[in-house]
């Protein structure tokens, strides 16, 4: 038996400072890329930004759209696309409000239902891509227009002519299932750190912030979930596995189609959350809904660190990138600047991120 | 050239064979791309399968690692008749096959590709979990068995060059209880000192009791580490030839076809 205690050392194998390690985390450049937003916001932005209620203002769309990177990084570790995203939150959208309105469904029933619809949707898109073995870019590219067509059609048709379909409100104000999908969460800890003076309040002494908006804790726990799935599950090994070579993962047993299909029910899943939230809280739907957030979602995870080969990627990096978005989209109008300059800066971001994530490849790889 | 080996040389004739393939003839439409192959692996040794490009090499390999249904002939397993329908079948019988691709993912970690399908959990129900202390440790200890010290677990597969990944499948294919283990071409992309790594990874595989398949178009690779040789020309066998019996030229020609090397090896004046 050879002495495990002290392995002997390789001489070619330089030992590695704790700066190269850092960066082969697929993360690392979107939390950089935080960490510059927030130094160049604190410098442009009006200092309410990053109080507070300026924190919340920023989370929130920052949380419904990282809902949906979350799912669109899953899919790309696993090596596919999903274009449909931002259809299916109009789609999902549509069923949701029609399980409530039209049907007269309790929320514990429709919420539900929506999922299982979305997930069947997702299933058909994944079953059609592994089928087929097209390129998933083609074929869910093909449902973005379905979708979409589909929700204003199905709109059309719920209302008698409308593409909004009102009185969700109405219908899910008393329902017992309404706080955990909308509105802010913890109200009573905010009054109380609000009577202890230590949040800001209004004059009236009602705190400034009456809690955390429910997509936060939403957005918070599936990032978590995620990323113990990715790295602390089988299921997270078939996952990258699929997504770095298909061929070499079913050759090891991995169930790639079943890996893939999941996913992509997954992201489905994803887009129906971020439906009924939205829903609920507008109280309405329209076909709008979710309108280009399939470019924004991927464009989140790819900030993140995900490659678009696939086999590589952070649950964690969308996460941020996600945060980057938010930050951008709603840190814009605290500053002087053209609020347009944000589609300029997004395309920039990922155009840095995807260079960034190349050069990482090659390090991680070591490809010359 | 075939006495001055340094590994030590199982003893072909002693074990029942682990494998035999008797009469195996393979047709692909109107291609007869076997036409009549025998070939056994006992334990402990190193069976090598010579042929050229074309000989029915990749075929006869597919065909007993249950990639391919032969048109013919007897497979038997342990001397019971054997029909594998799946490559998982006859992997969980113990046919492991090492291809050439390697089945390894560069971007993954040793570790992950080691367990990739295979993963050691711990917990319970929703607590159930990939074991990865565990899987660290035995990626790292496996390794270190076969003579390649790891950066650390998480080092990923691309890092590594050719040989060390070569190292890395067949490790995992010894670690997961291959009773054969085929290696197709293991050193045919493979420097002079990598080459000579895989080979010794051969010979402590072999020392294992492990039944070696070393399928080669390269005689002195062959030579190196095989007990027996086996060659295929054109779909059939040319014979097997116990280690010793059989000089280097003599392989090189059977595996060409004979006439036609020979007068095209005298033009290049013996370096081929």
């Amino acid at each position: 038996m050879e002495n495990s205690s002290t392995p002997p050392v390789d001489e070619r194998v330089k030992s590695q400072p704790f700066f190269a390690k850092l960066m082969q985390r697929p993360e690392l450049g979107a939390i950089a890329g935080v960490i510059l937003v927030v130094i160049f916001f604190s410098i442009t932005a009006d200092g309410s930004m990053f109080s507070l209620s300026g924190f919340m203002n920023f989370m929130s769309p920052a949380s419904q759209l990282g809902i949906l990177a979350i799912g669109a990084a899953l899919l790309m570790i696993g090596g596919e696309f999903d274009l449909s995203i931002g259809s299916m939150v109009a789609f999902a959208g549509l069923f949701f409000a029609v399980c409530v309105i039209n049907w007269g469904l309790p929320l514990a029933v429709a919420i539900p239902l929506t999922f299982v619809f979305a997930g069947c949707v997702g299933a058909i898109n994944g079953t059609i891509v592994i089928r087929s073995g097209l390129p998933s870019f083609i074929v869910t590219l093909a449902f973005l227009f379905i979708l979409r067509g589909l929700s204003l059609v199905g709109l059309k048709a719920a209302t008698g002519g409308s593409t909004q379909l009102r009185g969700v409100r109405d219908a899910t104000e008393t329902d017992w299932l309404t706080p955990f999908f909308s509105g802010d969460a913890f109200p009573g800890l905010f009054a109380w750190l609000a009577e202890n003076g230590w949040v800001e309040t209004f004059k009236n002494g009602t705190p400034k912030v009456p809690g955390i908006p429910v997509e936060i804790l939403w957005f918070v726990v599936i990032t978590l979930l995620a990323t113990y799935v990715l790295l602390r599950t089988p299921a997270g090994n078939w996952i990258f596995a699929a997504g770095g070579d298909t061929n070499a993962a079913s050759n090891s047993g991995v169930p790639v189609t079943r890996v893939k299909v999941s996913l992509f029910m997954l992201t489905a899943c994803c887009a129906a959350l971020v439906a009924i939230i939205t829903v609920i809280d507008a109280g309405s739907t329209d076909a709008r809904r979710g309108f280009q957030k399939e470019f924004e979602a991927i464009i989140a995870a790819v900030i993140g660190g995900c490659l678009l080969t696939g086999g590589y990627g952070s649950a964690i990096g969308a996460f941020f990138g996600a945060i980057i978005f938010g930050m951008v989209v709603i840190g814009l109008t605290y500053t002087d600047f053209d609020q347009d300059w944000f589609q300029v800066f997004l395309g920039g971001m990922l155009l840095i991120a995807v260079l960034f994530n190349n050069a990482i490849r090659k390090r991680v790889t070591g490809e010359r | 050239m075939t006495d001055d080996s340094t590994f030590h040389h199982g003893d072909a004739t002693s074990a029942a064979p682990i494998v035999e393939m008797k009469n195996i003839e393979k047709h692909f439409g109107n291609i007869i791309a076997l036409a009549g192959v025998s070939f056994d692996v006992r334990p402990g040794e190193c069976h090598c399968l010579l042929g050229d490009n074309g000989a029915g090499k990749s075929t006869f390999i597919k065909t007993m690692s249950g990639v391919h249904k032969p048109t013919k002939g007897e497979i038997l397993f342990e001397g019971k008749p054997m029909s594998f329908s799946t490559p998982r079948d006859a992997m969980e019988a113990g046919i492991a096959t090492v291809f050439q691709d390697l089945a390894m993912i560069p971007l993954m970690s040793v570790t992950r590709n080691f367990f990739m399908g295979r993963e050691p959990t711990k917990g319970k129900g929703l607590l159930k979990r990939f074991d990865i202390d565990y899987a660290n440790e035995v990626t790292m200890t496996e390794m270190r068995k076969m003579g390649i010290n790891l950066r650390g677990p998480d080092q990923a597969v691309g890092t590594l060059s050719g040989g060390e990944r070569q190292t890395v499948a067949i490790a995992r294919a010894v670690h997961f209880g291959a009773k054969v283990l085929i290696l197709d071409e293991p050193t045919s992309a493979l420097g002079v000192r990598q080459t000579s790594n895989v080979l010794a990874t051969i010979d402590k595989v072999r020392n294992q009791g492990i039944g070696v398949v070393f399928i080669s178009h390269n005689v002195r690779h062959a030579l190196a580490v095989g007990d027996r040789f086996t060659v295929l020309n054109r779909g059939q066998t040319l014979g097997t030839a116990k280690r010793g019996d059989i000089s280097p030229e003599e392989l090189q020609d059977l595996m060409a076809g004979g006439q036609e090397m020979a007068a095209l090896e005298g033009s290049l004046g013996g370096t081929v």
